[in-house]
């Protein structure tokens, strides 16, 4: 896990310490999994709600002229 | 170093809009938001001065003829009274208090950014910060700025909205730009620059590519890659950024003192939307520029760098082997190691680094080691990571091949600038990206410049003198006072000075911008800002 790693290079510095509460996905416990899967459903059901309408549509129209 | 940022802009409700008139809203539309705040005429001239965007590190300059019309940056742009009446309402409608109605085309900020329309797109070019984590903060601030803008767009009667994408490409051949700049000194040699970055760009990607659904400029293949950026670029070294894109690009236009400083000018990285991504991208960079300049690079010599380059982002799967020119095949995440245990050692060498540089050197250990164990397991740090797990449980839901174009939506919508539609922004509020910043400290960027650059300097003369600062650029400030005929011009050719501690006392105790310019010029150090 990240912060398992982090921690084995020693002198952290203070001020990143307030980032540490941030999980990381993988690993969880076996019995965790189902939660899991049922987190996994829940944000895709939130994103449909978010995603735009008519996929193909908007994503045709999204053309750019070049930049740097 | 410093940060640019060209956003991806549409407006769905006027599809055939002209690009440059929905870029100059965003400005207009930011002017007003905060002339609304604060009461401040906020609309300032860029001064092209010291611009020369084809001066070649390499010892030599394009003759202006031979150019691509897109290298021409070191002049306004201007906008026809045609392109402006094909929208309908103009955008010095939004920000209709201008004396002369005339569309702004340029900002500077009080945080000392810079907000622009470059060429099609709406830039947000950040001020100088000196270390990675500032430069990350403030280059969320125009994430931020930008948002504002939207926002003032769609409440403004006679306005479609516009949105804004943080990405590099539309998919259809196209692409614009994230860049970020670096202070080097001259007397680095920059074949040397070269030689170090350009197996360190080639691999970057690993730990800080934003993600892309496509393969080929056009999407010509299905799949799934690292960056945004990687089939955009055609060669190794080169003068051009919006064709024959370059790994490394030789403007050589330093924005300060040319007989000491080099701005190197990094065209290759992806937008990023996680801070930890951002972070990565800027300050392994730095501590790759730091063994440059102290010749403890890797010496590394990739046999094909753009191939290896497009090759490693074709493969999520990280295994690809790219080829040395000493026969050795290496994947991308053993490139990233390598440097890393360089840069590693060369921070024990110094005898230990700053604490900003151990915060990047930790996370770069990190982030390479969940990478070799598992991939996805980075998907918290790591855009291209993080877009990859929602594509993929999508595709596992729905039984989705790679060209549906939910899963192109997807790729766009990541990007997207609106908390409530932009999907980092759902997966952040979700708390499945790591923040390194509270949205508190990025909205006091928004209006505060990082206190130990110019950039202080130039931030603080625009939100205190916003009457008689008329004109200002990287390396200058320009005042209009009534008691002078001529326009005075301060220059701040010095990216460390005009810092808080030499400047900060000047704003407290002057009286008004007659009495600033007078100190600054008078004073005990004439110097102090320039």
């Amino acid at each position: 896990m990240a912060t398992q790693d982090r921690r084995k290079t020693g002198s952290r510095p203070q001020e990143v310490e307030e980032t540490e509460e941030v999980p990381t996905p993988a690993g969880e416990p076996a019995e965790q999994s189902s939660a899991q899967t049922e987190g996994v459903d829940d944000l895709l059901d939130e994103i449909d709600g978010v995603l735009e309408n008519n996929a193909e549509e908007f994503v045709r129209g999204f053309i750019q002229k070049g930049g740097q | 170093m410093g940060t640019e940022t060209e956003y991806g802009v549409l407006a769905p409700a006027l599809p055939n809009a002209n690009a440059t008139v929905l870029s100059s809203q965003v400005v207009n539309a930011y002017a007003a938001s905060v002339r609304a705040g604060h009461g401040n005429l906020s609309g300032t001239r860029w001064d092209y001065t010291d611009e020369a965007p084809l001066n070649d590190a390499r010892g030599y300059t394009v003759p202006r003829t031979a150019a691509d019309p897109t290298q021409l940056t070191d002049a306004p742009p201007v906008l026809d009274a045609e392109q402006i009446a094909m929208e309908g309402g103009g955008p010095s409608a939004l920000y209709g208090e201008a004396e002369d109605n005339s569309v702004l085309m340029n900002m500077v900020l009080g945080n000392g950014a810079r907000l622009y329309v470059d060429h099609a797109h709406p830039e947000y070019s950040s001020p100088e910060t000196t270390n990675p984590q500032d430069a990350v903060l403030w280059d969320k601030a125009g994430d931020a700025v930008v948002l504002t803008a939207m926002r003032h767009i769609a409440a403004t009667p006679g306005f479609a909205p516009v949105h804004l994408y943080k990405n590099n490409t539309d998919n259809k051949g196209v692409s614009y730009g994230a860049h970020e700049n670096y202070l080097v000194p001259r007397s680095v040699p920059f074949t040397r620059l070269v030689a170090g970055l350009l197996p360190f760009f080639v691999s970057r990607q690993v730990i800080c590519g934003s993600g892309r659904v496509g393969i080929g400029t056009s999407n010509q293949r299905r799949g799934y890659q690292l960056s945004q950026r990687a089939d955009f670029f055609e060669t190794e070294v080169g003068l051009e950024t919006t064709i024959r894109r370059p790994i490394i690009n030789t403007r050589d236009e330093p924005h300060a003192v040319a007989e000491k400083y080099r701005r190197l000018h990094v065209i290759i990285g992806d937008a990023n939307l996680s801070e930890v991504s951002a972070l990565l991208k800027v300050g392994t960079t730095s501590a790759v520029l730091s063994m440059i300049e102290d010749g403890t690079a890797p010496q590394i010599e990739l046999r094909d760098p753009v191939g290896a380059l497009q090759a490693i982002s074709h493969d999520p799967s990280l295994t690809t082997l790219v080829e040395l020119k000493d026969g050795r095949h290496l994947t991308g995440l053993d490139l990233q190691e390598i440097y890393l245990e360089a840069a590693a050692a060369h921070a024990r060498r110094e005898g230990g680094a700053d604490a900003a540089t151990e915060d990047v050197l930790s996370r770069w250990s990190s982030v390479v080691g969940t990478l070799k164990r598992d991939p996805m397991a980075a998907s918290a740090q790591v855009d291209w990571v993080a877009k990859l797990r929602l594509l993929q449980a999508y595709r596992d839901r729905d039984g989705l091949d790679w060209n549906d174009a939910r899963l192109n939506l997807i790729d766009l919508q990541y990007s997207d600038m609106r908390p409530e539609k932009g999907l980092y922004y759902r997966l952040a509020a979700r708390g499945q990206m790591e923040r390194l910043f509270t949205d508190e400290q990025i909205a006091a960027a928004v209006t505060h410049p990082p206190e130990d650059t110019r950039a202080y300097f130039r931030g603080r003369c625009i939100t205190r003198f916003p009457a008689e600062v008329i004109g200002a650029s990287w390396d200058s400030i320009i005042f209009e006072l009534p008691s002078r005929r001529r326009l005075q011009r301060i220059p701040t050719r010095e990216p460390l000075r005009g810092t808080r501690e030499l400047t900060g006392e000047l704003f407290d105790v002057s009286a008004d911008a007659e009495d600033f310019v007078t100190r600054l010029l008078t004073g005990p150090e004439p110097t102090v800002a320039p």
